[in-house]
């Protein structure tokens, strides 16, 4: 009976090919994990876009090779971002959808991951055809701290992942991975953490993952911003997964990673912001102004936001300035009505966050 | 009355059109359909990316295999050129046999005598048109043109404007350049003094283009009409408003094609519908009505009696109008 109510939408994201996109510096085990999901494909077919052919080959019937290619758009906007050889070989293999049943995007080391995923949204043609699953970051335990000293990139794909794969540990000290471990959460206190050696995640925790579609985001997120509980400050904040993944560590779930205090190569931070009911007639507004003037800065945003008087969950997400929205659940009998925003970004200002988003109360 | 012969076949039709008065339909699926005393098909490509009419002799394809194809109008082919494990992105042909292709960031000219010439560009070379006269080739790329003149030595003319362009054509007198953009707009020079020509206003991206007779108008798709810019005057359509033909409220534009000699346009819609429309009095007849799946390609015969169409989902086929 409720199947009537979700079947059309059901339909319509049946017919969009899903697209996960794999970021992570060469050496930390992309191509390892590609082949993986390509040898155990469970009779699903992919299509591979790679930018760089890398040291160990790929294994599959349809590789498309493409040259990174960033195309600004002509609207004003700086971070407004779509990867022009995306949209190109996008658009040429769906015209032959019979092939594949999704694709999966393995981008250079140094690339940006801001276009590739805006590339989904931004552009007309491959949002009507395809949709964004996921952005997984493959993360070499060993070698995270030496990436983030000499690149931006490294701490941009940590940013941006909605999972990171945290590799090699067999290669890392517990206390290594402790710090590195720390690091990734205080980029990206929202991602999960999969701690592996030889990319040997499980498949299911990387593919199908929803992580932008709205009815789905946050959703399998008990704990979304939990953390923030403690009002500890922004470096070490702990994400969703964390009670999972300490598994043999001796602190509990709400924690400081007291420890690690040497977070210093690091610029991307995060703002966590909670609440009771929001006035819609004051949100909304808002978060279009701090998104068009911080977008630049803001590289993802993720919330679930309540509204006095909605009896449903809106959730939100967005990159730079994009930005979506949506009715995903009426509030379950018991929930607290809560709102709940996390920005990850650069120069965030913290206090004017606070401030106005305070003033959006109901 | 209007009829309409279908062909229904499986597969994305990149490009329907006609080699001496035979119908043509090159598939993404690399075949190529003909319908000379019968159906007949022949595999030109492992996917087939695009394709482009040289008058009324060859076909020229390319491909995800990186070969570029030259199809006759009795089905005979050749391998023209390859750039293996690239994708052929643009294919165009030009005057004096001469033809070229894009691979990625280079864009290749063939001589008729099979001289090959290569242009390398910063950026990806996306869309390919050769001037009506002379042997020069414009590529549309990341901000803006380049003109290349495959016969003479020198640089090569650059047109900037911001954006990426990503298909180009040449108005018939050679005296402007046009392009499409991954921003739903066109952008225009004037090619003797290099002034601009912004045509913006699209709901969507333009796919389509074509000329009318004697160039007297640029067709376009893009919008819920088929937008017609003025293209009679020194200054091309500055400061002028375009003709909007054919507007529905519930569907797009997908496909233009002008009628060779009569200020008539073939317009395609995303329904599958086709209608044709006369500039003068906007006047509307229906071709085809709607079916599963956008119009993609059109392409009159050379006397302007039947119409080659094709679409994303297969739906091809020949409407005649001179019953």
């Amino acid at each position: 009976m409720s199947q009537t109510a979700t079947a059309p939408a059901a339909s319509t994201a049946a017919a969009q090919i899903p697209v996960t996109v794999l970021t992570g510096y060469l050496g930390s085990g992309k191509t390892t994990l590609l082949n993986r999901i390509l040898s155990n494909t469970q009779g699903k077919r992919y299509a591979v876009i790679v930018n760089e052919f890398g040291e160990i080959g790929i294994d599959n019937d349809l590789i498309v090779e493409s040259d990174e290619e960033i195309y600004e758009m002509n609207n004003g906007c700086v971070c407004c971002t779509v990867r022009g050889d995306l949209v190109r070989v996008v658009e040429g293999l769906m015209r032959r959808p019979g092939r594949f049943d999704a694709i999966v995007v393995e981008t250079t080391g140094l690339a940006d991951p801001a276009p590739v995923a805006q590339t989904f949204f931004m552009d007309e043609d491959v949002r009507a055809k395809t949709r964004l699953d996921a952005v997984v970051a493959l993360v070499d335990a060993k070698h995270l701290p030496l990436r983030l000293k000499d690149s931006k990139e490294a701490e941009d794909q940590i940013a941006f992942a909605d999972l990171v794969v945290l590799n090699k540990l067999d290669l890392v000290t517990p206390e290594e991975l402790a710090k590195v471990e720390a690091t990734i959460r205080a980029i990206n206190p929202t991602a999960r953490i999969h701690k592996t050696e030889r990319s040997g995640v499980a498949l299911e925790s990387v593919l199908d993952q929803g992580a932008f579609d709205l009815k789905r985001v946050l959703e399998d997120d008990p704990h979304f911003l939990d953390a923030d509980d403690h009002h500890h400050d922004h470096d070490h904040e702990c994400g969703p997964d964390c009670n999972h993944d300490h598994h043999g560590h001796d602190h509990g779930h709400h924690h400081h990673h007291g420890e690690v205090s040497d977070i210093h190569d690091i610029s991307v931070r995060s703002v966590s912001l909670r609440a009771g009911e929001m006035d819609p007639k004051k949100f909304f507004p808002w978060i279009e102004k701090i998104t068009q003037i911080d977008g630049p800065n803001i590289l993802r945003l993720k919330g679930i936001i309540a509204f006095k008087g909605d009896p449903d969950r809106y959730v939100l997400q967005g990159v730079h300035m994009i930005m979506e929205g949506d009715h995903q659940r009426p509030w379950k009998d018991g929930e607290a009505h809560e709102s709940r925003l996390v920005f990850i970004g650069r120069e965030l200002d913290e206090e004017k966050l606070r401030r106005t988003f305070d003033a959006c109360r109901a | 009355m209007p009829t309409v012969a279908p062909l229904d076949l499986d597969g994305h039709c990149v490009a329907a059109g006609f080699l001496q008065d035979i119908p043509f339909f090159a598939l993404a699926d690399g075949t190529i359909h003909r319908l000379d005393n019968g159906h007949r098909q022949a595999q030109a490509h492992d996917g087939l990316l695009c394709a482009a009419f040289d008058g009324a002799t060859r076909l020229l394809t390319g491909g995800e295999d990186g070969k570029v194809v030259a199809t006759r109008a009795g089905g005979e082919s050749e391998t023209l050129g390859e750039t293996p494990r690239k994708w052929i992105g643009a294919v165009a042909s030009g005057p004096q046999g001469a033809i070229a292709w894009a691979a990625g960031r280079n864009a290749t000219v063939r001589l008729a005598d099979g001289t090959l010439k290569e242009f390398a560009h910063p950026r990806t070379a996306e869309g390919l048109a050769f001037a009506p006269k002379g042997l020069r080739l414009a590529v549309a790329r990341y901000n803006g043109a380049t003109l290349h003149f495959p016969n003479a030595q020198g640089k090569p003319t650059e047109l900037e404007w911001g954006g990426a362009h990503t298909g180009v054509t040449f108005s018939p007198d050679g005296n402007f350049l046009v392009t499409a953009m991954q921003e739903n707009a066109l952008h225009g020079w004037k090619l003797a003094d290099g002034k601009h020509m912004r045509m913006t206003g699209y709901p969507a991206k333009v796919k389509s283009l074509s000329w009318s007779a004697k160039g007297r108008w640029l067709a376009s798709s893009g919008a819920p009409a088929a937008i017609l810019w003025p293209f009679q005057g020194k200054d091309g359509p500055m400061g002028k408003a375009p003709l909007e033909l054919g507007t529905r409220g519930d569907t797009m534009v997908t496909a233009v094609s002008c009628h060779p000699s009569d200020d008539i346009v073939a317009i395609g819609y995303a329904d599958g519908m086709v209608l044709a429309a006369r500039f003068t009095d906007s006047r509307e007849v229906l071709l085809r009505r709607a079916g599963k799946g956008a119009v993609t390609t059109m392409n009159w015969d050379s006397g302007g009696q039947r119409l080659a169409f094709g679409g994303e989902e297969g739906q091809c086929g020949v409407i005649d109008i001179s019953a």
